[in-house]
Parts: C-alpha cells; sequence; structure tokens
C-alpha cells in the first residue's frame, strides 16, 4: 500500500507498519493529504489544525502500542500544542499550559494529535450545530448532520481524515455522533478515563470517549487510556477491565431486549436495524433475553436537571477575568462578567445555563434538583435490576436516522428528546458501545447501541466485533479485518 | 417561568438576556420544566439522591507537586495584566455577596 | 428598657499545610504575585481537585480538642457566587454534612470558667486576593493575586451564646493559643490567618426570642472584634431606643475612626445554590484514624494550665502566661523542677523580653540558654551566689555565650567568693566583733548596715559580693532581733 493509502488502515494495522518501518510521518500526513483535501472543506469536522504541529507530534511519537496513530482530538479537551475553545468564543485562542491526562496517555502510547475537533459549545447539544466555527457536516450526506455534540472527532474517522478519535459523552455525545457517521463509539464506564483536563460541562455524568472504525482499534485506544488518575478523584481506584480479549466471541453472553423502548417514536430503519443485530448476536451464539424497561422519558427529564445544574456551576469560571474572551470597556466588575458572559456564550449554552441555575436556586433545590438525583438513583437500579438477569443490552442509540441541519435547532425540546436512549447510561454511570451496521436504504449510516453493567467494557466490545462480522464466528479472529463502509462523495 | 423570574436567574447567572429574546427564552425555558415535571410520576419514595461520586480514593499526602505554572505562564492567558497581577475593572463592594 | 446583647462569631483559620487544600500548589506566603498557582487553584478549564490529607487531619485534631461529633462521613458541596479573587466563581465548602459539629471552647474570662458552644467546624479552601480600586494610567482597576486561593482553611461558627465583647475577645485568645498549640495555624489575626464576623442583636433583657441581627465585617484585630462589637451594639442600642427598626444589613468595621459603615444593600439575598461537589467522593474519616489523631492530641492548653497551678502552685496569671505557647509551657516545665516561682518569674521578665528585644523564637533561644542550663542558673541565684544586677548581667551573658555560670563569671573576669554557708561564720563574727554598730541598727539605724558590710567585706579579701553579704547581716540580725528577750 502506498504512504497516500495509510489512512486507510486501522489503528492496529498502523502502528503495525510504524512499527516496521513506515515514516510516522507520513502516517499522520496521509488522511490530511487524501481524505483531508478531498472532504474537509465540505465537512469541516477540524477547528484547529497546524501542519507544524503535526510534524512535531510525529517527531516526538514514542514507541508504544499506536505509535504513529493520528488521533483528532475534540475541542474541549485540554492540549498544548493547539488551541482549546469547546467551540465557544468565550475561549477564542485560549492555549492550555497542561495536557489532559488522556492525552499524556496517548501520547505515551505513540499516537500522535493531529488536531482538534468541532463540536457544540461546551458539549451542549445533539448536533455540532451549536458551534462558534459553523456546523459539521456528515460525511454521507453533507445536508445532514453527524450528530453531536463530539460530531467533529467522529466524521473525521467516518471519512479518514484520523485513525481514530476522542470525544466526550455526557448524554450521548460520543454514541450518537458515532451512530450517525457509521463508526464505532464508546462511552466507557464512568471513572474509567480521566476527566482531568476534560473541560467539565457534567462533572458527574461526562467521560471521555473514543471513536475509531474497527471493534479493536477501540480496545486499542480504551487499553491505553483506562485507568486511575490521581488527578482525578472520581476515577475508580482498580485497574481498568482487560479488554485484550475483543475478538472472544459472544457465545454464552446473554443481551436484553427491551422493545417496549422502541414500540413507538423510532424510525423504521432504525427498529430493522436492531432486528439484524439481535440476529448476528444470536447467530454467534448469544442469547436474546426480553425485558421490559424504564421509558427513556424519565432519564431526559433527570438529565435536563441535574447536567444543566452542575454546568451553570462548571461554566461559572468563564468570566473574562483570567483567561479567554473579555468583554472591552466594561466599568465595574459586574458589567465584565455579565457582558463578557452574555457575548461570550451561544445560546444553547445559556439556555442550560439558566436552567441549571434555576434547578439549584433557593427554593427550587428540593424539587428539580433533589427530586432528579433521587429519579436517579430509581435509573441506576433500573439497570443494575437488568443486568442481574443479562449480560447486556441491546438498544438504538437515537430514534432516527441523521437529521437535516437546522432540523431540530428551532425546538430545543426535540433535540433533547433525541438522547433519550444514550442518557440513561450516563445517569447510570455504565458503559454504552455505539455500532454500526450495514446502510439504512438511503445510504445514511445505520447503528445499534449495546450497553452493560460498570466495567463490561470487554463483553461490549466482544458484543461490537461479533456484530462487526455479522455474527459469523469464523471471522471473529483479529486476523480478519473487516472492510469499513467509507462514504462516497455525492 | 415568567419574565421576571429568567431576568432574575440571569442575574444570578451573570448573563443578560437582550429585552426581545427574554419572552422566548421564557416559553423555552417553561416548555423544558414542564417536561421534566414527568419526573413527579415516578415513584420515588425512600430513594436517596445519587450525589456522591463513587470511588473513595487515598487522600493526597501534603507535598509540592510539581505543577505549579509560575506567574509567566499563569498569566498567559490574562486578557489583561500589570506585570505579575491580573487586572480587572474597578470591583464595586455590591458586586460580593 | 435593658437591653442584652446576643453574638455570635463565624470564624476562619487559615491552615499552615504545606500545600494547598485541592492541589499541590505551596500555601507559603511572601511569594511572589500569582507564582504559586496551577491549573486547579487557577481555576483553568478542566481541572480537578484532590484532597490535602493533612488539611483534613488538622480540621480533625481541633475538632477532637474542642468535644465535636466528627462525621465519619462527611459531603463537600459547592457554594457559588462570582467574585474577581474566585478561580471558578465557587468555593468548594461543605454545607449541611461538615466533618464536626457540636462542641466548645472553653474559656476563663475575668475568672470565671466558660464554656462557648460552637455549632460546626468544616474544611473549604481560600479565595485569592483582590485589591481596592487603584489608579492605573487613565483608568481606575483592581488588582487580582490568586496565591492564596485554594489555602485551606477552617470555618468555625459559634452558636449565638456570646452577651459581651470581652467575652469575644477572650474566645479569639483561646482559639488562637489552641490553633498554635496543635500546630495547625499561627492564627495571627493581623496576618489574616485568623478571621472573624460577628452577627450581633439586642433584644430585651430576660426576652427569649432574638432580634434581627447584623454582620460585622473587616474586624482585623482581637481588638478590633470587640471595638466593633461594642459599637454595633451601641449603634443597636441607640436605634432601639429611638424607636426605630434594625434593618437586617451588613457592616464594615473601620478600626482606624472606630466606627461601622453600612455596606450598599445589596439587591438579592444570598442564594449560593449549594449542592454537593460532584468532582470530590464523600470524605470518609474512618475510626482508626480518629483513634490515632486523639492519641496525637498534646496536652490540652487549659488541662495543662490546671495541672501546672496544682503541681508547681504558681498563681493563674503566671501560667496564662507560660501556656501562651506550648513551647515555653514544655521549656518552663523543664527549667522549673527545683524553683517553679523564680522560673516562672525569670521566664514571663527576662526570656520573654529577651526574644522580643532579639526578634528571635523560642526554639531559637532554647539552642542557646536550654531548660537545663537556665535551671542551674536558677540554683546559684537560689543560693544566694548571684544578687540582683550580677544575675540579669550573667542572664545577658548566657544569652550571647556558651558556659556555665562559673565560666562565665571567670571569662568575664568576675569573682564571687563563697556561698551563703561560707559568709555565715565571718558574719557572725562580724556581729559579735562590733556589738555597739548591732545595736544602733537594731534600734532602728538601718545606716549601720552599710558599716557591718564592709566588715565582712574586709574579713571576706574583698571578694564576697556585697549584696549577698548584706542580706545574710540582714538576716542575722533579724535573728537577733527576735530572740531578744
Amino acid at each position: 500500500m502506498s504512504a497516500n493509502e495509510l489512512w486507510r488502515l486501522s489503528a492496529a494495522a498502523l502502528a503495525r507498519r510504524v512499527a516496521a518501518g513506515t515514516d510516522v510521518a507520513a502516517a499522520v500526513e496521509s488522511g490530511w493529504e487524501g481524505p483531508g483535501a478531498a472532504w474537509e472543506a465540505d465537512v469541516h469536522a477540524v477547528v484547529h489544525a497546524d501542519r507544524a504541529a503535526r510534524r512535531a507530534g510525529a517527531e516526538a511519537a514514542k514507541p508504544g502500542p499506536l505509535k504513529g496513530v493520528p488521533v483528532l482530538v475534540k475541542d474541549n479537551l485540554c492540549t498544548t500544542d493547539y488551541p482549546t475553545t469547546c467551540a465557544s468564543r468565550i475561549l477564542a485562542g485560549w492555549r492550555s499550559p497542561y495536557d489532559a491526562t488522556v492525552i499524556t496517555r496517548l501520547r505515551e502510547a505513540g499516537a500522535v494529535i493531529a488536531g482538534k475537533g468541532n463540536m457544540d459549545e461546551f458539549a451542549m447539544g445533539s448536533s455540532t450545530e451549536y458551534s462558534c466555527y459553523g456546523p459539521t457536516r456528515n460525511p454521507y450526506d453533507l445536508e445532514r448532520v453527524p450528530g453531536g455534540s463530539s460530531g467533529g472527532p467522529a466524521a473525521a474517522v467516518a471519512y479518514g481524515l484520523c485513525t481514530l478519535g476522542l470525544g466526550s459523552d455526557t448524554g450521548g455525545s460520543v454514541r450518537q455522533p458515532a451512530a450517525f457517521c457509521g463508526v464505532f463509539g464508546l462511552k466507557p464506564t464512568y471513572g474509567r478515563l480521566s476527566r482531568y483536563g476534560l473541560v467539565a460541562f457534567g462533572s458527574s455524568l461526562d467521560q471521555v470517549g473514543i471513536f475509531a472504525r474497527h471493534a479493536g482499534d477501540v480496545a486499542a485506544t480504551y487499553q491505553a487510556l483506562a485507568g486511575p488518575d490521581p488527578f482525578d478523584a472520581t476515577t475508580r481506584l482498580t485497574r481498568a477491565p482487560d479488554v485484550s480479549r475483543w475478538d472472544a466471541g459472544v457465545r454464552g453472553l446473554t443481551f436484553g431486549w427491551p422493545a417496549n423502548l422502541w414500540q413507538e417514536g423510532c424510525d423504521p430503519e432504525v427498529v430493522e436495524g436492531l432486528e439484524r443485530a439481535a440476529e448476528w448476536l444470536e447467530r454467534a451464539g448469544a442469547r436474546r433475553a426480553a425485558l421490559e424497561f424504564l421509558p427513556g422519558e424519565y432519564a431526559v427529564a433527570t438529565y435536563y436537571l441535574v447536567a444543566t445544574a452542575e454546568a451553570s456551576s462548571n461554566l461559572a469560571r468563564f468570566d473574562g477575568v483570567r483567561y479567554g474572551f473579555r468583554h472591552p470597556d466594561s466599568a465595574d466588575v459586574l458589567a465584565l462578567y455579565t457582558r463578557t458572559r452574555s457575548a461570550g456564550f451561544g445560546p444553547e449554552v445559556q439556555r442550560r445555563i439558566l436552567l441549571g441555575t434555576y434547578a439549584l436556586s433557593a427554593g427550587y433545590y428540593d424539587a428539580y434538583y433533589l427530586t432528579a438525583q433521587r429519579a436517579r438513583t430509581r435509573i441506576r437500579r433500573e439497570y443494575d435490576e437488568a443486568f442481574a438477569h443479562c449480560d447486556l443490552m441491546l438498544m438504538p442509540v437515537a430514534p432516527t436516522l441523521p437529521f437535516r441541519i437546522g432540523e431540530k435547532t428551532e425546538d430545543p425540546l426535540a433535540m433533547y428528546l433525541s438522547d433519550i436512549f444514550t442518557i440513561g447510561a450516563n445517569l447510570a454511570g455504565i458503559p454504552g458501545l455505539s455500532v454500526p451496521l450495514e446502510p439504512a436504504r438511503n445510504g445514511l449510516p445505520r447503528a445499534v447501541q449495546l450497553l452493560g453493567a460498570p466495567d463490561s467494557e470487554p463483553a461490549l466490545l466482544r458484543a461490537g466485533r461479533a456484530l462487526e462480522v455479522r455474527g459469523d464466528v469464523a471471522r471473529l479472529p483479529r486476523e480478519n479485518e473487516v472492510e469499513f463502509a467509507w462514504p462516497t462523495k455525492r | 417561568m415568567d419574565r421576571d423570574e429568567v431576568r432574575r436567574i440571569a442575574t444570578l447567572a451573570r448573563l443578560k438576556i437582550p429585552d426581545e429574546r427574554v419572552p422566548r427564552m421564557a416559553a423555552e425555558l417553561s416548555a423544558v420544566l414542564e417536561f421534566v415535571a414527568t419526573l413527579n410520576r415516578l415513584d420515588l419514595r425512600g430513594l436517596e439522591p445519587m450525589t456522591f461520586a463513587p470511588a473513595n480514593p487515598p487522600l493526597r499526602e501534603d507535598e509540592l507537586d510539581g505543577r505549579r505554572l509560575g506567574a509567566e505562564i499563569a498569566l498567559a492567558g490574562a486578557p489583561e495584566r500589570d506585570a505579575a497581577f491580573f487586572l480587572v475593572p474597578p470591583i464595586v463592594e455590591n458586586v460580593n455577596p | 428598657m435593658a437591653y442584652e446583647a446576643v453574638i455570635g462569631l463565624e470564624c476562619h483559620l487559615q491552615l499552615r499545610t504545606a500545600t494547598k487544600m485541592f492541589c499541590g500548589c505551596p500555601a507559603e506566603f511572601g511569594a511572589e504575585p500569582n507564582a504559586n498557582v496551577c491549573p486547579v487553584c487557577l481555576g483553568l478549564p478542566g481541572a480537578l481537585p484532590r484532597v490535602n490529607r493533612a488539611a483534613i487531619d488538622a480540621a480533625l485534631r481541633l475538632g477532637l480538642a474542642l468535644g465535636c461529633d466528627v462525621r465519619p462521613t462527611s459531603v463537600f458541596a459547592r457554594k457559588n457566587y462570582f467574585y474577581p479573587d474566585m478561580p471558578k466563581n465557587y468555593q468548594i465548602s461543605q454545607y449541611d454534612l461538615p466533618l464536626c459539629e457540636q462542641g466548645a471552647v472553653p474559656v476563663t474570662v475575668e475568672g470565671t470558667e466558660r464554656r462557648f458552644e460552637l455549632t460546626r467546624i468544616h474544611v473549604e479552601e481560600d479565595t485569592g486576593k483582590s485589591f481596592h480600586p487603584e489608579r492605573y494610567g487613565d483608568r481606575r482597576v483592581s488588582r487580582v493575586d490568586f496565591n492564596r486561593a485554594g489555602v485551606p482553611l477552617l470555618e468555625l461558627v459559634t452558636r449565638p451564646v456570646f452577651h459581651e465583647p470581652k467575652e469575644c475577645g477572650a474566645f479569639l485568645f483561646q482559639l488562637r493559643r489552641l490553633s498554635r498549640w496543635l500546630g495547625i495555624s499561627d492564627a495571627d489575626m493581623e496576618k489574616g490567618h485568623l478571621r472573624c464576623d460577628a452577627n450581633v442583636s439586642l433584644r430585651p433583657r430576660g426576652a427569649a426570642a432574638f432580634g434581627t441581627k447584623t454582620e460585622i465585617k473587616n474586624l482585623n484585630s482581637i481588638k478590633g472584634v470587640e471595638k466593633g462589637i461594642a459599637a454595633e451594639i451601641e449603634r443597636q442600642r441607640g436605634m432601639l431606643e429611638r424607636g426605630e427598626r434594625i434593618e437586617q444589613a451588613t457592616l464594615l468595621y473601620d478600626a482606624d475612626h472606630d466606627r461601622l459603615q453600612v455596606m450598599r444593600s445589596k439587591e438579592h439575598a444570598h442564594d449560593y445554590r449549594y449542592f454537593p461537589e460532584p468532582d470530590l467522593p464523600a470524605l470518609v474519616v474512618d475510626d482508626a484514624w480518629i483513634a490515632e489523631a486523639r492519641a496525637r492530641l498534646p496536652e490540652l492548653p487549659w488541662d495543662r494550665e490546671r495541672r501546672m497551678i496544682a503541681a508547681y502552685g504558681l498563681p493563674a496569671y503566671d501560667v496564662g502566661v507560660l501556656t501562651e505557647q506550648r513551647e515555653l509551657a514544655d521549656y518552663f516545665e523543664a527549667a522549673a523542677d527545683r524553683e517553679p516561682k523564680l522560673a516562672s518569674n525569670w521566664i514571663m521578665t527576662e526570656v520573654l523580653r529577651a526574644l522580643k528585644e532579639r526578634g528571635i523564637s523560642l526554639t531559637q533561644w532554647a539552642e542557646r540558654v536550654p531548660a537545663a542550663r537556665l535551671a542551674a542558673f536558677l540554683d546559684k541565684l537560689m543560693a544566694r551566689e548571684l544578687p540582683g544586677p550580677l544575675a540579669k548581667q550573667v542572664f545577658a551573658w548566657m544569652a550571647a555565650e556558651d558556659g556555665d555560670v562559673a565560666a562565665l563569671l571567670e571569662r568575664h573576669g568576675v569573682r564571687v567568693e563563697g556561698s551563703a554557708e561560707e559568709l555565715r561564720p565571718l558574719v557572725q563574727a562580724v556581729l559579735q566583733e562590733h556589738p555597739g554598730p548591732v545595736q544602733q541598727y537594731l534600734a532602728g539605724k538601718t545606716a549601720t548596715l552599710g558599716f557591718l558590710v564592709g566588715q565582712v567585706m574586709k574579713k571576706s579579701g574583698g571578694q564576697a559580693v556585697p549584696q549577698v553579704v548584706q542580706e545574710l547581716l540582714r538576716e542575722a540580725l533579724e535573728q537577733q532581733a527576735g530572740s531578744r528577750p
């Protein structure tokens, strides 16, 4: 394969090439030269790119299992070699003096940070339309959204700019864009990937997530990143679960089938995809267990109180005093705050800050925030109960296929309800994997979601791999590389 | 949520919603609040709020960790500075709760 | 109408740990502005807090010393408000589940033993420092320094149990002493290690209900606390007597002019929107830690006072001074074996004066004059071998040089021959040899003492210390007077 095809390789294959002598800079630039030139102007996945920084990153690449692999990192992860702006005016041009722990670990593993990816401002959104840089478009249909809030990294991995992507998932912001872009997207168990250096949105919900085109690449990245971090007191203390046997298959595993959740309100293509996936898992030796599960509306309601409450506090630090944008000529500090924040935050962010402030304010705390936290306990128990009877649960990622740009931006509530299948996992702290299937009839990406109990990433990845090979056990072993369904320019 | 409430909350959050946008914001927020009222349909009796982070790590020892930035780097992002200080417009007492 | 003041105090104690509450930055003072900051204490995006074990241990020891109930699981909470010295615009504190509750501070107020009850002690982080607006070119600006942001603070809240300013002053003295005693804080109000706000209300004497309370801030010394509270009591009394209503307000005390300034009234009541800190797990303090912290407590200052009064027969005043610092009490007890009152006097006056004049600490002093050396010096004093002025001189030499008393005297060419025992026969001999002057002295002509002293000096070859001789002569003469028929 010539150098300009290196971008097609899986992370595992690319790392093997580099270990065998392929030039790291070539490995990193391949995606920028080939697909980047063809797609990026239309897709707009990237918000900060710097060839010199890529070059420096390639030169400094350490020997590790991901040596030479280029990664696009969501713009809410602190990097010292690129700006970090969370796609917000209020952080315009900000350079972090420190790397997020996951960035440090990526570098330790030899990966190269190839740039920063577009996102909904401060991770608040489900379509990457709320970015101060303008939207990212879905490579499979440029009139449609790539999902959000981590739309940039998802799209970049989908069209081949980079081999891996890092995003963040607070209510589905890795899983949903993964589904909309036809790539794998993992939200780990809460506390398994460090949040130190991830700009906080909903502290008790946020997790850094992984985008890749292949199940094995998700596993390799997880392995490099997961584990306790003394700089994040919410990380789990034990060693991360071992995902090295991600191709061991699903024989003997049971997956829950909560069909009541998609009886209404789901696109038939999505439901058909689910049934296809269930058949594949059964073909591979897993057993389906029908069950009834709590409808997702409660999770959405709970989320929009808890997440916004935490966000309203987390975003208070953006005030024009120590970094970022400052509104000029303010007469006093009060004016500074109000003018800076009002001009610096977009409308969706302001909406959520108001909601969160309200939920916490005197007289409303019990009715809103506390009630939501009780509901959260209930939701977690529902998952605990379900996982007492099955190893995994299979359900949709989103109720629809990728929607059109502008379709939901006028109706915030409609946008929030599109998270109905993903939000629960964040509330319960459990891991979730978005697994791409064959595209829908209209060529749009289609995916399913697997959920499991805390630390069930090994089982999730085994099931993801089983779906990757369409349930054909003979093709499970990792040597059998599955061709990725690349978007085609239309 | 009515318009006065929106303004009150906005002040707490140090935001100014332009007058012409307040009604719309009030309507959007009200819609969300109505929706979250569905939580009242859930049986939450006897449930403790899920508020503690799950881990229980050993506490940090009282030792320097070498992550000090130093004044130059700390001030590098400052919108306004004077030598080693951050500068802000005058602090008027009624700002301080 | 007689009114009674009801006062509650809210104190903040800055802990003397090596690092800050939630990060590993130095918690020291005097550094260049903004030198001691990191992503965490500067509130950079993405930074997360990590709890300082030593700060919790200090809080624990203070709580145990004051008899508080320690909560095995306490919770950090965010207190949300905007201010330029707040790096995150929320402070990590504790709200409805604090580390310590109840407890009391024992204080002796004008001879009476009292106990001032607490509601709670909790841990939190300090803010940075912002400075009043100043000229900057053609504008006015405020400067901000975040070195102090994140330094560990203990917040200690009392019940409204004080009725007089001097009780508050005594309370603060005790709190300061205890903090230093435990080694957790220097608790110097002038340096801001100990800060105090007061809540003051008045009610008719004998009434049960509380009046409206006001909050007094900017009390920057113990004296300032007493005077500020007194000023507010007077202000409220005046208003009540004129039939005016007391409005809830915050007032700043201006020590320079001894007056109160009402702060501009706020449009909104405080809405701090407290909620549990999601970035930190609950704080677990197990039985083992509590037991071990309790075992590490030194003898507490008030217990030590009581024991020292009983053991050494010293007056309460002396013991109060000697127990101002634990190290001083230790020093005293090591030197006081044989001569407690003498030791007490010398330490309270000469030693403390020497510390002040030389600007040194007790530890530095004790390197030069260990307790044993002081004790030996005091022995000589007791044996009358070093009368007044010479004693002071020898003390000064001891502070500057090595060597025991004898060596010092030799080095400086001062010869003090003989002890009191050796001189007594000489004294007796002189009295026998000069009955006339003896009679004159006993008849009231005290001036003849000088003559008798001279005679003893001659007998001793001029080597005796005149003051010692004088004392021995007086003693002997008293005896003679007493035994006359």
